[in-house]
């Protein structure tokens, strides 16, 4: 039997976890290729309902990455994330979306190795958690 | 102490006694409009009103279980931005003053121009009930009627149920209301208290010249058992409501009936958005995307996006839900929306400790944030 290959969708930062991103590429960093980068200009344009349509369109993890506190190009747009994340995983808690299916990090430009480290993670935890139920229901 | 005066009723009984109190504060309480509950001229059921002639409050009824919809709204046109220096009393129930006190924090409502006059809440009937039960014979021994019954505790007063929201409502005193009508606990034979709540609501209280009242006899004790019992019938409400959407397949089940007609969204008083992202277009589909989606998954049901309407709703506006029930008395497939929105409401309330309505000095969890909390959900040390 095949293994289970999760699908996550990143919402990340252009300023600090895209460019992050960019540069575990260029350094040949070895990743797995089950993630979607999108790019946001700040992770605080992240709207709650592009990650819950990811959601139930079938992504097994959605990734919300941003700057490090005080490092937000946009002075404070990732605590406003923080918040945003943390109402969607009260909410979607209740409904039996593992909390683990939507995460959040900071990790800055020059943090390739963390960018490359935190998506091989998270697919492993994904992985092992199976897949997103939202696959499975034909009526959402 | 805070200032009680009374209504006495006569054998005319407790709503004329009400209006009577409403025609005085028009006298000589500095507003010059009341919008209240009141029977629709020369027929029909009962709309909230903005009555300026004393003569028309014979029509008035406040205590009527019609609750047709959440008057927060029409609060808000009557406050937002008024530079007139004129004064409207609103007569409400405890849930249109919590989400009216919500718009007022989006600066969608004011509160300098309205003197806020909550009922202590009997309870109220879905549209459905109320047409049967309240539209037949004279419209104010019917409420007489209602009132009788739901003071001598029965469950169905009137032979109807009340709304589902009112049986699960643990907030049933008008908390942030200037003047209470004291209706938990009163011998509605012979007065109702009000209470002063606030500076300004003490402020008319004293300019009316009703008689004093030495207390609200009684109040307290009813007030705390109508919270218990409500209370009690809420938690068993979550939990049932819990349990049936503990699964998406579950709350796809829950929502089965639902046809995105928005009527919930639109009945809901703190439905924040000037323009709802459902009717815009950044969720129409192209023709090829619903034939794309069958393809994958074999079938998909239509209208599409049900489930994510709800989602997103929820996302925007669950931590201001009052649990005023208007979202389920309007849906016309009977889709338990109130009990699902509470449910999901206590969760995201609880995250940020946050109580709609409770004051209009506490900012809506999404429109602030502290640098020092959550730091967990990153594994950041602070
Ligand atoms: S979601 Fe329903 S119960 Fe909650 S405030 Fe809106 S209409 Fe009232
Ligand atoms: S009122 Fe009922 S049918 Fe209409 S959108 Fe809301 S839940 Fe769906
Ligand atoms: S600019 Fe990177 S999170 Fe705001």
């Amino acid at each position: 039997m095949s293994q289970f290959e999760p699908t996550i969708v990143a919402f990340v930062c252009n300023w600090c976890t895209y460019t992050a991103a960019d540069l575990a590429g260029t350094s040949r960093m070895l990743q797995p290729y089950n993630v979607k980068l999108i790019r946001m200009m700040c992770t605080g344009m992240v709207d709650p309902k592009y990650i819950i349509r990811a959601l139930l369109s079938g992504a097994d993890a959605v990734l919300v990455s941003g700057c490090h506190p005080g490092d937000c190009h946009y002075i404070n747009g990732n605590y406003k994330a923080r918040r945003r994340v943390k109402l969607l995983q009260e909410m979607l808690a209740q409904f039996g979306i593992d909390q683990r299916r939507l995460k959040l990090t900071w990790i800055g430009a020059s943090e390739g190795n963390d960018f490359a480290r935190t998506v091989a993670e998270l697919v492993e935890e994904i992985r092992a958690l199976g897949p997103n139920e939202a696959r499975a229901v034909a009526t959402l | 102490m805070a200032t009680i005066a009374r209504i006495d009723i006569d054998e005319t009984g407790p709503v004329r006694a009400v209006q009577g109190f409403l025609k005085t504060l028009l006298a000589r309480g500095g507003v010059d409009a009341v919008l209240t509950p009141a029977h629709l001229v020369p027929a029909g059921t009962v709309m909230p009103t903005l009555i300026s002639d004393p003569e028309a409050l014979e029509r008035a009824d406040p205590l009527s279980p019609a609750f047709p919809l959440n008057a927060a709204r029409l609060v808000s046109r009557l406050t937002r931005g008024s530079t007139s220096g004129r004064h409207v009393a609103a007569v409400l129930r405890p849930c249109e003053i919590r989400a009216f006190i919500e718009l007022v924090k989006l600066n969608q409502g004011g509160l300098d121009n309205v003197l806020l006059i909550g009922l202590d809440c009997p309870g109220a009937m879905t549209n459905a009930d109320f047409r049967v039960f309240g539209l037949e014979g004279d419209p104010l021994e019917r409420t007489r009627e209602f009132l009788r019954a739901v003071a001598g505790g029965e469950s169905r007063p009137g032979g109807r149920s009340l709304a589902g929201a009112c049986r699960v409502c643990e907030h049933p005193a008008p908390e942030g209301a200037d003047l209470i009508l004291g209706l938990h606990g009163a011998d509605l034979d012979r007065a109702i208290p009000v209470l002063g709540n606030t500076a300004r609501g003490e402020g008319v209280l004293t300019r009316l010249g009703l008689p004093d009242a030495p207390g609200a006899p009684g109040r307290r004790e009813a007030l705390d058992a109508l919270t218990a019992r409500n209370t009690a019938a809420r938690d068993a409400m979550f939990e049932a409501t819990a349990a049936r959407t503990a699964s998406l397949a579950g709350l796809a089940e829950y929502l089965s009936g639902c046809v995105n007609c928005y009527n919930c969204r639109v009945a809901c008083p703190v439905c924040y958005c000037k323009e709802c992202v459902f009717l815009t277009d950044v969720f129409d589909y192209k023709p090829d995307q619903y034939l794309g989606w069958a393809r994958k998954r074999g079938a998909i049901k239509l209208p599409a996006d049900t489930v994510f309407f709800h989602l997103t709703r929820l996302a925007h506006m669950s931590t201001a839900c009052v649990g005023c029930g208007q979202c389920s008395n309007a849906c016309p497939n009977d889709v338990p929306v109130m009990e699902l929105f509470r449910t999901v409401a206590e969760r995201t309330q609880g995250a940020f400790g946050y109580q709609p309505g409770r004051s209009p000095d506490e900012a809506p969890p999404m429109t602030v944030f502290r640098e020092d909390e959550f730091s967990e959900m990153t594994g950041e040390a602070h």
